[in-house]
């Protein structure tokens, strides 16, 4: 008999929540697993001829540099690798698996998977950076013209791409901050950097490590960055600001330029943090707004895979009295052909080895290709429309808020405040999120300390459609209702998944009981059991 | 879960405590706002409160037959409704229990070497502990009095129950001091908060279980203390350095191997001590001949700096100090604590509190500022 698959699916037109259950395995370590004298591989014996021709190969390596003890790497067969890390792999929440919007700030958007394609090409898989520069000829090339294009969109005058990371750009943009005022013989003097509480953390950060002092702006009343305060923080001593907007709470600081002006006028340079960039893209430009140094994550806003998905990509960007001072080399144009400009006196040298990472750049370069000028503004406008969309059905969830800046529209993300129903139900923000992932979905709360109270960051991107969105806000919902009528059911989970929750931090605070490689995992229970 | 071998649980029911909050009386200290609070038909919820925290703490930790507490309602009534077999300690007189029983039965149970104090009350109970205690016992509040401004208790009673089997088993080793305020009542009930720092008594740490400072664990904070306190040292000058109350002032002086007068001002010069909780005719008559710095950190949850908790520090003091020689010290996480509220003073002189309300530079780490707001009010 034929039935209506909609009724299973569907409640009063809306769709039923997802039934989900993860794998959970109870996989060993792999150093676990390992049995003396297994191999992957059988490599059959070198014929006569052969061995007598290469000799002992061993000895063409200098005596201190050979291995006095052979390495304690397990020993398996080839399937056992294969079902050990399948299996892991289902125990995981891939960002092509589940609904990402729940880890806002990191702009977790869809990676075209032609993209890939590209980057697995022989013509820039099998690449060398060592290589003559004439016979890769392709790939400057598009470093070449992918720089065009982020001058275009931020209004820069030229950018590097050597950082691999959106950390490591915004640490290039501060050793050029410290490099412009040594050459103006202020180093000294300038000793300190500007921020705010809700800019990307790493702008604090990259300053600390380059030797600033850093001094950290609250929000007003009005939830935007404190100009009264920065009145009060600028003097002779500031290198710089380093600042983020839209911030991470997603509301976008409309006084911007006054910021930079009052910064420039103690002679102090600004660096626009553009990792969040996705809501302004095409809208709005860094040098425009009066900033001297930006930075872009590839990984985020141009659509290349994040984190474990491979590296990253950061660029970083200047003004045109800045440019000198950029990590050597950058790529240039000789009318003829492209080739690494090593001659850079003024250089602050490299932030690492060679000039970027290469498949990255392509498959960023092919992102915005496809899309055009206009496809770019239209990600931005999507992304703020999706998230616009989000913040108006997150705040009909009871015991949900939206701090700072209320009732005004946010960019591509929301920090949201769960402190009601934390107040009235005893379920944090943490709860919800290991329960989320019962629902098989990824959710997170923000960096630490907590500013805005039981927190949740969400950013849809412009990847998700209004039906995932929905999906997303249902399953929070579902959790919140659950809050009310049963909050153990959700402060002891997960239970659909394999996440497990700590019950006890205290050991996490002891180096002496915990361990991250197998190595320091036997050398502490060895001292353990002494 | 099971609780480790020769574990002893004191157990201390303030059967007043949060007797006036329902009626309005803003606080239930002292047998005549008891009296009122009953006349205006107070029932005490305190009973329920203490017995759901036994309750919480039997079903995550099993037996427990080394339970000691008061008689009657001071504990042996609760404690029994519980199915608990306590051992009964001192006396009092039925319905007419006061600070005194509260002090008596915390100074016996420490006597009786109890691993852990279970009360509870409000913040007058809490400063009855650790007036007679201090901080050498482990304390934890379960939440029953009207005024709940210290950072002693759980975040309810279910909380301070499931804290107290945690920490009785052993599942929680990890103590830490915390803040015992109160306010003066009867200047509450005259519409003035003047909450106060009265001392510390020390607690278990769980980060979800107890309304702490939101710091994210005690090694933390403890490293961010020390940070805090060693900018401080780095940078200081001849002048003297006049050093105001607290645990966030504390390591400025352990970092230099000084005893800090926790609820006191010390006055140090050229990494030693110049003057030992001193009081403000003795910073008075140092001030005559020296120049000096004041070190100051906000209240946490309150944001005072000056006015509160640190009086020897006076406007006439302020006013020879200098406002430009204020150095203000916090956590982020204490000015987190605050909301987005700006820091208080109430110095008792309009002049220095107007001149002291402006954004100023706290430190909140090494090379680490916060530009932040401060009000007069």
């Amino acid at each position: 008999m034929t039935q209506d698959i909609m009724k299973f699916r569907y409640t009063d037109g809306k769709p039923n929540l997802r039934r989900f259950h993860q794998a959970r395995w109870d996989e060993p370590i792999i150093f676990e697993l390992s049995q003396q004298g297994q191999r992957g591989v059988l490599l059959p014996e070198a014929e006569s001829e052969i061995k007598e021709i290469v000799g002992d190969i061993l000895s063409t390596i200098p005596e201190t540099m050979r291995r006095k003890q052979l390495p304690a790497l397990p020993e398996m067969s080839q399937a056992q690798v294969l079902r050990h890390y399948l299996r892991l792999s289902q125990e995981n929440l891939g960002a092509d698996l589940n609904v990402d919007i729940g880890q806002g700030t990191c702009t977790m958007k869809y990676n075209p998977k032609v993209n890939e394609q590209l980057a697995r090409l022989p013509g820039i898989a099998e690449i060398h950076p060592l290589q003559d520069e004439d016979t890769v000829q392709g790939i400057l090339e598009i470093m070449y013209q992918f720089e065009q294009m982020l001058k275009e969109i931020s209004g820069m005058a030229r950018f590097s791409f050597q950082s691999q990371a959106g950390s490591q750009a915004i640490y290039t943009c501060t050793a050029i901050m410290r490099a412009y005022h040594q050459v103006n013989g202020e180093a000294d003097q300038r000793d300190e950097v500007i921020t705010t509480i809700f800019s990307h953390p790493s702008n604090a950060a990259c300053a600390k490590v380059a030797g600033y002092k850093v001094i950290t702006l609250y929000p007003d009343e009005d939830g935007y960055p404190d100009f009264n305060a920065l009145k009060e923080a600028v003097s002779e001593r500031t290198a710089g600001l380093m600042i983020t907007n839209p911030e991470d709470t997603g509301i976008y600081n409309p006084n911007i330029t006054k910021f930079v002006k009052v910064v420039h006028d103690v002679g102090g340079l600004c660096f626009y943090d553009q990792a969040n960039a996705n809501g302004i893209l095409g809208i709005t430009r860094a040098r425009d707004a009066g900033f001297d140094m930006c930075h872009f994550n590839l990984h985020k806003t141009f659509a290349t895979p994040h984190g474990c998905g491979g590296p990253g990509g950061g660029a970083a960007g200047v003004s045109e009295e800045l440019a000198k001072f950029l990590p050597v080399p950058v790529v240039g144009w000789d009318g003829k052909k492209y080739f690494l400009d090593h001659n850079r006196p003024d250089s602050i040298g490299k932030i690492r080895s060679f000039y970027g990472v290469a498949p990255v750049i392509l498959k960023a370069y092919a992102w915005v290709m496809s899309l055009g000028a206009d496809g770019l503004r239209e990600v931005a406008e999507i992304a703020v429309l999706n998230n616009n969309y989000l913040l108006k059905k997150m705040l009909e969830i009871p015991g949900v808020s939206a701090p700072y800046a209320e009732g005004k529209p946010r960019k591509e993300q929301v920090r949201y405040s769960w402190q009601a129903l934390y107040e009235e139900t005893g379920v944090s923000s943490e709860d919800i999120g290991l329960r989320a992932a019962d629902f098989g979905l990824h959710y997170w709360t923000s960096h630490h300390p907590f500013v805005v109270p039981e927190p949740n960051t969400l950013e849809p991107t412009e990847s998700y459609t209004k039906a995932e969105i929905d999906e997303y806000v249902a399953v929070l919902r579902q959790i919140a209702d659950e809050a009310r009528t049963n909050p153990e059911f959700v402060k002891t989970a997960p239970h659909n998944s394999t996440v497990h929750r700590i019950v006890n931090h205290d050991p996490l605070d002891k180096p002496e009981q915990w361990a991250v490689t197998w190595r320091a995992y036997r050398r502490k229970l060895k001292q353990h059991e002494a | 879960m099971a609780f480790s071998n020769q574990r002893t649980l004191g157990f201390i029911v303030n059967p007043v405590a949060g007797l006036g909050g329902r009626v309005g009386l803003k606080g239930s200290d002292g047998p005549i706002i008891q009296q009122r609070a009953r006349e205006l038909g107070a029932v005490p919820e305190v009973f329920d409160r203490a017995a759901e925290a036994l309750r919480v703490l039997k079903t995550s930790a099993g037996d427990l037959d080394k339970l000691v507490t008061c008689p009657g309602e001071m504990g042996e009534i609760t404690a029994v409704g519980c199915g608990f077999s306590p051992l009964i300690i001192g006396d009092i007189c039925q319905g007419m229990t006061t600070a005194e029983n509260t002090k008596e039965a915390a100074q016996e149970m420490l006597a009786l070497g109890v691993d852990l104090i279970l009360f509870a009350g409000g913040d007058g109970t809490a400063r009855d502990i650790c007036e007679a205690v201090g901080d050498s016992v482990p304390t934890i509040g379960i939440p029953a009095g009207v005024k709940i401004h210290s950072a002693v208790f759980g975040i309810n009673p279910a909380s301070a129950g499931k804290l107290a089997a945690q920490y009785l088993s052993d599942e929680i080793q990890t103590l830490r001091n915390a803040e015992v305020m109160d306010i003066d009542e009867a200047a509450y009930r005259q519409g003035i908060i003047s909450p106060g720092l009265f001392g510390y008594l020390r607690i278990p740490y769980h980060r979800r279980l107890v309304q702490t400072r939101k710091s994210p664990n005690p090694v933390s904070e403890k490293a961010t203390l020390n940070a805090i306190a060693l900018d401080i040292i780095d940078h200081m000058d001849e002048s003297y350095y006049i050093i105001g109350p607290g645990t966030t002032t504390r390591p400025i002086l352990t970092n230099l191997g000084l005893n800090k007068t926790l609820i006191g001002v010390d006055v140090i010069c050229k990494r030693k001590i110049a003057i030992a909780d001193a009081n403000e005719t003795s910073l008075l008559e140092l001030l005559e001949n020296h120049l000096a710095k004041v070190v100051v950190t906000p209240i946490g949850g309150q944001g005072f700096i000056f006015g509160r908790g640190n009086q020897q520090i006076s406007p006439k003091v302020l006013g020879k100090i200098g406002l430009d020689n204020i150095i203000v010290i916090s956590t982020p996480e204490k000015i987190l604590s605050l909301g987005g509220r700006p820091l208080l003073v109430d110095t008792g002189d309009f002049e220095i509190d107007q001149a002291l309300s402006r954004h100023i530079k706290i430190v909140t780490g090494y090379g680490e500022r916060i530009v932040y707001p401060v009000s007069g009010g």
